[in-house]
């Protein structure tokens, strides 16, 4: 199971994010979605982004794979000014970005229609590619449902499935946006043993946004927390626990709190202590 | 070890199950079986099949108006023998689909730039949806004056009936393929050209091919306007032609006719869907 990198040209990318800005621009007013954002994600490192909604968590994953577009600022992947997509940073999405007309199998091997990921091969490195795709369909417990189509899948297998069609062409990085958002909690808690065997074995960087501080910290290396209005990084907390994980170390007292001090953050920097004070205050109202 | 853990359940917390007083044929979008489908579905026909016939066995309304159901059959039984009913339903079947096949070959590609590409959408969609609001009926005059009273003068009209609705809907159709598949390529690498061909349209087929299922519906609805103007063969012209002689039974005959002809195009759409995408009938 190990051998999911047959030849192993793959090298896992770093990302350096700086001076980064976002700005939204509407005939209401500007938004500020980003402001001036650093941050270094070594190469090989799983870091995950967490913060309340509207931190601009999900804008920074966008402008790193390329889907978005910076106001200013730059981000380098191992050194290159990066702009627009490109192979070297695969994404996988909450939902519905598989492809409903084609079965999971075909789904996995769709970037081999393409002509990026065509060019300056041989007839040897068809076969590897197919045998990756057979590799990866075991590895992500997807065998018995290769010629199913994506709607056949349960919320949880269609993820499965789209993450092995993001590590097909071996990306140096996998940028995640809330993957594991629609699923139920027994279903996430397999995906993240997954996700955590995925990343030991392939050797890539992986950027996770989520807004699960648990799912945030028992998968990442570095936890970056984000604060909205305007988006910025608050915080970056390391996290003090070995490179395998086990279900039982989110019982452990260094994990919990870390989340205590982590979720304290983040309702700090969201308003939403205000909020918790107000009712907090109506509450006592309406005791008396 | 489950099984007792709920018989120990107190008989209190037991749910209560509901009194089957509503028949479960009624329930709210509930679901029926196969046989009751066909069962309404037969109903649906024969009532209003009888009422007619009813209606025109007691006499109440004079036969001009109101030919009886044998009637008409006996009509279309003449009109295939003497009038030459094969010809008018070949003429009128290759206009319609001349008409629609010339709107659908321009509309498709021109639907998918509209839909993918905004400066495309801002230079047609205005003036589409302009022209959609004329009556193609209103051109037939013009239509007769520049073209003349030829085949090509029909499949004019029906080419115009159609193909500004099946632009604006193609688009439509295309806008609505969502945007998680087309970053998903774009994150894997594919080119705009890819992505077009290999996404988007992949991605509309089946909703594009019910909106081409939609616009021959209304290609007949413009064909028989079109051979009641300017015509002297086809389906339209035939019930023209009856009303003059008040060959009521014939008009029937010639509605009914193309009533038919629809309902089994629509049919062999449906079924050529349920070929075409298999992953949307699977489940």
């Amino acid at each position: 199971m190990t051998d999911l990198t047959t030849p192993v040209a793959t090298r896992a990318k770093g990302i350096a994010i700086a001076g980064l800005s976002k700005i939204f621009a509407a005939p209401s007013g500007s938004t500020v979605a980003l402001q001036d954002i650093d941050l270094d994600v070594a190469p090989n490192e799983f870091v995950t982004v967490v913060g309340a909604s509207g931190c601009g968590k999900s804008t920074l994953l966008r402008i790193v794979g390329g889907l978005e577009r910076q106001s200013s600022g730059e981000v380098r992947v191992d050194g290159v000014p990066a702009v627009g997509p490109g192979v070297d940073r695969a994404m996988v999405f909450q939902h519905y970005s598989l492809y409903p007309w084609l079965t999971v199998m075909e789904n996995i091997k769709f970037c081999r229609r393409l002509k990026a990921h065509r060019e300056g091969i041989t007839s040897s490195d068809v076969e590897a590619a197919s045998g990756r795709a057979d590799a990866l369909l075991s590895v992500m417990g997807l065998e018995s449902t290769a010629d199913a189509y994506p709607n056949q899948l349960s919320g949880g297998m269609q993820q499965r499935a789209a993450i092995a069609r993001a590590l097909m062409p071996r990306p140096q990085i996998l940028l995640m946006d809330e993957p594991f958002g629609a699923l139920d909690a027994q279903t996430r808690e397999v995906m993240h043993d997954l996700i955590r065997h995925l990343f030991a074995v392939e050797q890539t960087t992986i950027v996770f946004v989520t807004h699960d501080v648990e799912e945030a910290i028992y998968l990442a290396s570095r936890v970056v927390v984000m604060a909205p209005r305007p988006g910025r990084v608050d915080s970056i907390y390391a996290v003090p626990l070995p490179g395998r994980r086990s279900l039982e170390m989110k019982l452990a007292p260094e994990f919990i709190g870390l989340k205590r001090e982590i979720l304290e953050r983040i309702r700090e920097t969201s308003g939403m202590k205000t909020d918790l004070e107000v009712l907090r205050k109506l509450t006592e109202k309406a005791a008396h | 070890m489950l099984m007792r853990g709920a018989r120990t359940v107190p008989s209190i917390a037991k749910p209560r199950s509901i009194p089957p007083t509503q028949s479960p044929l009624w329930t709210l979008r509930g679901s029926i079986t196969r046989r009751w489908y066909w069962a309404f579905a037969v109903a649906g026909l024969v009532i209003p099949l009888t009422m007619w016939w009813l209606l025109s066995a007691s006499g109440w309304v004079n036969k001009i108006f109101m030919p009886s159901p044998a009637d008409v059959v006996i009509r279309l039984g003449t009109w295939w023998t003497r009038d030459g009913l094969l010809q008018d339903f070949w003429i009128s079947i290759y206009r319609v689909t001349v008409g629609w096949l010339l709107s659908a070959v321009i509309a498709l590609p021109l639907g998918l730039l509209i839909g993918s590409y905004r400066p495309i959408q801002a230079f047609f969609e205005p003036l589409t949806d302009f022209v959609r609001y004329m009556p193609a009926v209103a051109f037939i005059p013009l239509v007769m004056l520049w073209i003349g009273i030829d085949e090509s003068s029909k499949i004019a009209i029906i080419f115009i009936g159609t193909f500004f609705q099946l632009v604006l809907m193609a688009a439509e159709d295309i806008r609505r393929v969502p945007m998680q598949q087309i970053e998903a390529a774009q994150t894997m690498g594919a080119a705009r050209g890819e992505i077009l061909t290999l996404v988007v349209l992949e991605s509309a087929k089946p909703a594009l091919l019910d909106t081409l299922r939609v616009t021959m519906g209304w290609a007949w609805t413009y064909l028989v306007v079109a051979e009641l103007v300017a015509a002297n063969s086809g389906l339209g012209y035939a019930i023209l032609k009856a009303q003059r002689f008040l060959q009521t039974d014939k008009i029937f005959a010639g509605i009914l006719l193309i009533g038919a002809i629809g309902l089994a195009m629509d049919q062999a759409f449906r079924a050529l869907h349920r070929r075409a995408f298999p992953w949307l009938h699977t489940k």
